[in-house]
């Protein structure tokens, strides 16, 4: 083929993925389930997917590999640095320790299902207006916690963003204007 | 990852048939430990469709489904106002995303962050009973300074039992035969000869719920670790009555006065002021007397 192939849009089309309808999904594995064993039914971003899977595939190698959702990072692989962040039912979890098949009958939302088609999330918006990021790899998982962050309204001062926002470890210390971006969007919530 | 069967218990009782199962709470231990292969099911039962919730605060005590989250009850109004102690211990471990995953059960049940017992190639007699403690004379800097054994010098993790031994909690156990419960300070064991042998539960037993005494004298939790924040403690303290933990390899509480490092703050049974002056905390043999 003569076409030239992203990197990007070449895992995208990899990923073994097929979307089964809009939102909705049945429960995870019950006791007694039809599913079959390798199959996993997830609802992310508000479309819902049945993937190839076993049980022992974490939300976020289900995410970046099956879906081709590679916004989510890999950082750590072990819960200590947020670069994985996404939101199960509406609180933000670290995606590497969660199994993707608990996550079935859940909601699961990522940084690409933040924005509202091409008009950014205001917590998006205020991270480009702050420069809250330098090279880019932890900012998904930032702006995943500064979503809940913000909407929790919880964190007033400088000292409390930063308490609120120490699960998101930043290695070019962009922790100001992260701080930043934070207080800009505290009027859109 | 070692592979595993999979299903989600829709009752208790389902839970409770499968003894062989290891149970997924907020998954923060087990699913880490599961990719290390220092933990190797072959059996995970999803628990968190189990009515094992809700913070319940009466005058005789604060009551806490083991399925709450660890978020959840760190900023429970009223378990701030009470039993303070519990919500700092909580509001200082771990990161926010894992206090939104991680369940009081399960935090009881974590397991020790000895680098060792967490790599597979290491020998660890937590890990491999009789296979060698490397800790002893390796990187033991967050190491045991209570409670050590030769055999492993791990300390307990978690900043939540160090409080709930502190206020003289229970836990409530439920497995196919019924229901028991016990004392927190009596649950745990320390090392010895054994330590792959940590705590009380049973084979398919259950945690269902933390039962917390009603406490008026004044708390603190204090913790000592290398960064302000999301870090393990290196030390966690707890004053009024006075428990020592992550120093130690399970929480311990003071015998008699507290130790002045550990006695941050309140009476028991000795003011502040004394507290130190007979300090003794106890050593390798069994503890808990308040
Ligand atoms: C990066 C990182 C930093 C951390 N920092 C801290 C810290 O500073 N302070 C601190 O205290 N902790 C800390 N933790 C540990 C964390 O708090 C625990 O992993 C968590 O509380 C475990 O709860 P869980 O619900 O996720 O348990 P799971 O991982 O689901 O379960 C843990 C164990 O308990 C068993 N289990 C769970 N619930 C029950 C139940 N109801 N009955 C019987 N068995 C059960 C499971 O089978 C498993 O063996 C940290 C963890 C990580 C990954
Ligand atoms: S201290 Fe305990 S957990 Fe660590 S290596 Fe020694 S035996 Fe294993
Ligand atoms: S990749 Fe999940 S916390 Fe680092
Ligand atoms: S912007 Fe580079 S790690 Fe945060």
């Amino acid at each position: 083929m003569a076409e030239s192939v992203s990197r990007r849009g070449f895992l995208g089309s990899a990923a073994a993925a097929s979307v089964v309808g809009t939102v909705a999904v049945a429960p995870g594995r019950a006791w007694a389930d039809s599913v079959p064993p390798d199959r996993i039914r997830l609802s992310v971003n508000g479309k819902a997917y049945e993937i190839d899977a076993d049980p022992t595939v974490t939300l976020l190698d289900a995410l970046r590999e099956r879906l081709g959702l590679t916004g989510t990072k890999k950082g750590c692989d072990r819960g200590q640095c947020g670069a994985c962040t996404v939101h199960v039912d509406g609180r933000r979890v670290v995606s590497c320790l969660t199994l993707a098949i608990a996550c079935a009958g859940k909601k699961v939302v990522t940084i690409e299902g933040i924005a509202d088609g091409d008009s950014l999330h205001p917590v998006q918006q205020a991270f480009v207006d702050c420069d809250g990021f330098q090279c880019g790899f932890c900012t998904s998982g930032q702006i995943m916690s500064a979503v809940e962050v913000v909407a929790q309204g919880a964190a007033r001062s400088d000292e409390e963003i930063r308490e609120a926002m120490s699960g998101n470890i930043c290695r070019c210390g962009a922790y100001p204007n992260i701080v930043d971006a934070i207080k800009q969007c505290r009027g859109d919530h | 990852m070692k592979t595993y069967d999979f299903v989600s218990a829709g009752s208790i009782r389902q839970a409770l048939s499968r003894e062989d199962a290891s149970y997924l709470a907020g998954g923060t231990t087990l699913v880490d430990l599961m990719k290390l292969e220092v933990m190797t099911p072959a059996h995970v039962v999803d628990i968190n469709s189990l009515p094992l919730r809700g913070i319940h605060c009466a005058p005789q005590g604060l009551r806490i489904g083991a399925l709450e989250r660890m978020a959840d009850v760190a900023v429970h109004h009223e378990v701030a106002q009470r039993w303070s102690m519990v919500s700092t211990a909580l509001a200082l471990s771990a990161s926010p995303q894992l206090r939104n995953m991680a369940s009081i059960g399960g935090n009881l049940l974590q397991r020790t962050r000895c680098d060792y017992f967490r790599d597979v190639r290491m020998p660890c007699n937590k890990r491999k009973p009789g296979s060698g403690c490397p800790a002893v004379n390796g990187d033991n800097r967050m190491h045991a300074i209570l409670g050590g054994s030769s055999a492993c010098v791990a300390t307990h993790a978690s900043d939540l039992a160090v409080a709930l031994v502190a206020l003289d909690a229970s836990i409530r156990l439920q497995d196919r035969h019924g229901e028991r419960v016990i004392k927190l300070a009596d649950f745990y064991r320390l090392p010895g000869d054994t330590p792959s042998v940590e705590n009380q539960l049973r084979p398919g037993e259950l945690i269902t719920e933390v039962i917390v005494p009603a406490c008026d004298w004044p708390q603190a939790y204090v913790k000592v670790r290398d960064r302000t924040s999301y870090e393990f403690p290196g030390l966690g303290g707890c004053g009024g009555r006075r428990a020592l933990g992550r120093g130690a390899g399970r929480p311990h509480r003071g015998r008699r006065r507290g130790h002045p490092a550990v006695a941050v703050a309140g009476r028991g049974e000795g003011s502040a002021g004394q507290a130190g002056d007979r300090g003794e905390l106890p050593g390798g043999g069994p503890h808990g007397g308040g």
